[in-house]
């Protein structure tokens, strides 16, 4: 089982495919994301978002701000901008 | 060379230089449709994200948001009109201006002050120069708005929506939006949307169907709309930016079709006039001709 994550900003989609584990630091502090999550909805604070993708690579992205939204193994994170 | 000739020769040229200046922007549009159309199917994924979530808070929340809740008197309401910053480009900005129109005359048959905010320098001289009160406007950007942009016309937007009506003379209850859909290559409508207080959610891909989840909410539902709504307005004035800029470098290419081709069809007519005018001048020459060696021939004779 794994996360199908899609990481977007306005003006393009940043990163989308499947991933192991997901971690971002929302308002109340740093969360971690599992395939099973419970629905939840987020709001990010600035910092750094880690995708374990299933591949076994684990890549970082600075984001400024955004949301995290988790449902049905279906993650997405909106951001105003990425790097 | 005659003077009707030469006439004929100068217009001719000046239509052909009109011709290419036409033909120029027609192909400088056209490719940069194809890269505005780009930016608008970029920024679909984060709009149809966002409107998910929106959609999903809303719904699942029983917060009373003053967002989302449309207020019970209302006085005033922005209307917020995306037009171009140049010309040439049919009735691009005109189409949007005159939509801007109906929704105001609409608007005060309800009984609502309108406010305008503009977009684009097109709408700002239309505004001046009937010495209409702006609320806000913004040009220079029309044919590649950037999200900073948007963000900068959401902001004043959502500003004097939070200011309360009765009291702030800035202060507006709903706001409306104006733009220009770009459909395809062909079809480019201006419309008109309510964007605040919410209305129905529209979006390209439809919202998926079934129920949406109940979320958990982290820290809270207020906290998540209070932070989510700014953005969708944003995105969802940034979005219609881009369908407006697209549509604008699609309606000027047809403009400049047209114009282009009219420009064709005036040197087909000119030259034929010109041919027309050399072959008289011939025959004028030739005729004066004859009629010299005539008037020689006949003076010849009666001497001898």
């Amino acid at each position: 089982m794994s996360l199908n994550v899609e990481l977007v900003s306005p003006t393009e989609r940043v990163w989308s495919g499947q991933a192991k584990f997901i971690s971002a630091r929302t308002i109340e502090g740093d969360l971690g994301v599992l395939p099973g999550h419970a629905p939840l909805f987020g709001v990010l604070v600035d910092g750094v978002v880690r995708i374990d993708s299933v591949e076994g690579d684990s890549k970082e992205f600075n984001i400024q701000g955004g949301f995290i939204s988790v449902a049905n193994n279906r993650v997405s994170i909106l951001t105003e901008s990425s790097k | 060379m005659g003077a009707q000739l030469r006439i004929y020769r100068r217009r001719m040229r000046s239509v052909k230089a009109t011709k290419k200046i036409t033909k120029a922007m027609e192909l400088i549009s056209a490719s940069r449709i194809v890269k505005a159309q780009q930016r608008v199917s970029a920024s679909t994924p984060y709009a149809n994200e966002l409107t998910r979530a929106v959609t999903a808070v809303a719904t699942y929340s029983s917060t009373n948001h003053p967002l989302t809740t449309p207020s019970e008197n209302p006085r005033r309401a922005a209307v917020l009109i995306i037009s171009a910053d140049r010309g040439m480009a049919g009735a691009y900005s005109n189409n949007a201006i005159k939509e801007g129109e109906q929704l105001a005359a609409l608007l005060k048959e309800r009984g609502l002050e309108t406010s305008s905010y503009l977009v684009g320098r097109k709408a700002v001289n239309y505004y001046r120069f009937r010495n209409r009160s702006i609320a806000g406007s913004w040009s220079g950007f029309s044919d590649t708005p950037t999200y900073d942009n948007a963000k900068e016309v959401a902001d004043s937007l959502i500003q004097a929506f939070v200011a309360d009506s009765s009291t702030d003379k800035f202060g507006v209850d709903e706001i409306h939006i104006i733009y220009t859909e770009f459909k395809s290559m062909l079809t480019q409508n201006a419309i008109a949307k309510r964007m605040l207080p919410l209305e129905v959610v529209e979006s390209d891909a439809p919202v998926p169907s079934g129920l949406l989840p109940m979320y958990e909410f982290e820290p809270n539902a207020e906290v998540v709309l209070n932070a989510l709504l700014p953005r969708y307005i944003e995105a969802r004035v940034f979005n219609a930016m881009l369908q407006s800029a697209a549509s604008e470098h699609a309606a000027r290419r047809r403009a400049m079709k047209s114009a282009t081709d009219n420009a064709d069809e005036l040197i087909k007519s000119l030259t034929r006039l010109a041919n027309a005018a050399r072959q008289a001048e011939i025959t004028q020459e030739i005729s004066e001709i004859v009629g010299g060696a005539d008037a020689l021939a006949s003076a010849s004779t009666g001497s001898e």
